[in-house]
């Protein structure tokens, strides 16, 4: 029984990982790139974890270090995809021609960096405050 | 809350220094016996949080697996078949969440399910920026996104 569902967890984490590969070399653009490669490697790295904690069930180590991985990638990825995707964003990567909408574009104020929600126009929103060197600010 | 979910866990923890057997199955089933022992002490506190939240939890955490694999099934299909079926675009979303945590909580939840990528925060954290692969219609996936995580994520975090 305990074999049956290891061998489950192990093919579908593999495969999961083998799709991400394969995306990486067929998407069209960058950003679609990223997109099928961060979720699929989460999915499949926390599955070969998970079936390696539940292959030494003896071993309780073994299933608290599993587990605190499987924590922190989640935690983890989904920032770094964010500032990649951000960073990409603001030197222009091109997008594939199949693109519907863009409701990103003429957002961001290329000077300072900052993002308006639509309500107000970019170069209306207020200047942002200097951090004082030296001092922890918490307020945000 | 917080009071209770500590004694639940030295319940649990008792349990298992009791038991003797130091597996996580074990851990688990102490921490069900001390919830349901937890439950029946303070069934006529007003206070009745703590015991709505723990199912809600477990049952938003499972639903959310479903959704992950369900469409990493369909992002799958359209890497391994010649033909694309995607209709990507970046969504303007905008959220209900307020505090940090709350947002920090979506993005992580909406960057997690495959298909869609959180590119950035507006400036007075109104609005999400969202890359999404399969946009049928703008209002579609807005109203999905608030249905299936926004809402289920605010019942739990509030």
């Amino acid at each position: 029984m305990i074999n049956i569902i290891i061998g489950v967890l192990c093919t579908i984490g593999a495969l999961a990982i083998l799709v991400a590969a394969i995306g990486i070399l067929r998407m069209p653009d960058f950003y679609l790139r990223l997109s099928v490669t961060v979720k699929a490697a989460t999915l499949g790295g926390g599955l070969l974890l998970l079936s390696a904690a539940f292959y030494f069930p003896e071993e309780v180590s073994v299933t608290t270090k599993a587990l605190a991985i499987i924590f922190f990638l989640i935690l983890t990825a989904p920032v770094a995809a964010h500032l990649i995707a951000r960073s990409a964003y603001f030197i222009g990567t091109a997008q594939w021609e199949g693109t519907a909408d863009d409701d990103l574009a003429g957002m961001y104020d290329k000077e300072t960096h900052q993002l308006s929600s639509g309500n107000t126009p970019v170069n209306a929103l207020p200047p942002k405050a200097e951090p004082e060197l030296g001092t922890d600010d918490e307020t945000v | 809350m917080v009071k209770q979910f500590l004694m639940n866990l030295l319940l649990a923890f008792t349990w298992v220094a009791l038991t003797g057997v130091l597996y996580y199955s074990n851990f688990l089933f102490g921490f069900a016996i001390g919830f349901f022992l937890l439950w029946l002490m303070n069934r006529n506190e007003r206070d009745q949080r703590y015991f709505n939240r723990v199912p809600k939890i477990i049952g938003f955490v499972l639903y959310f697996l479903y959704e992950m694999v369900k469409a990493n099934i369909q992002v799958a299909y359209d890497v391994i078949t010649p033909k694309f079926f995607m209709k990507p675009g970046i969504v303007k979303y905008p959220m209900e969440a307020e505090s940090d945590f709350e947002i920090n909580m979506l993005s992580t939840m909406i960057a997690l399910t495959p298909g869609t990528l959180v590119i950035d925060v507006s400036e007075d954290r109104k609005v999400l920026y969202i890359h999404a692969m399969y946009m049928k219609s703008k209002e579609q996936f807005i109203e999905q996104i608030k249905e299936r995580v926004e809402r289920r994520l605010l019942e739990i975090i509030r």
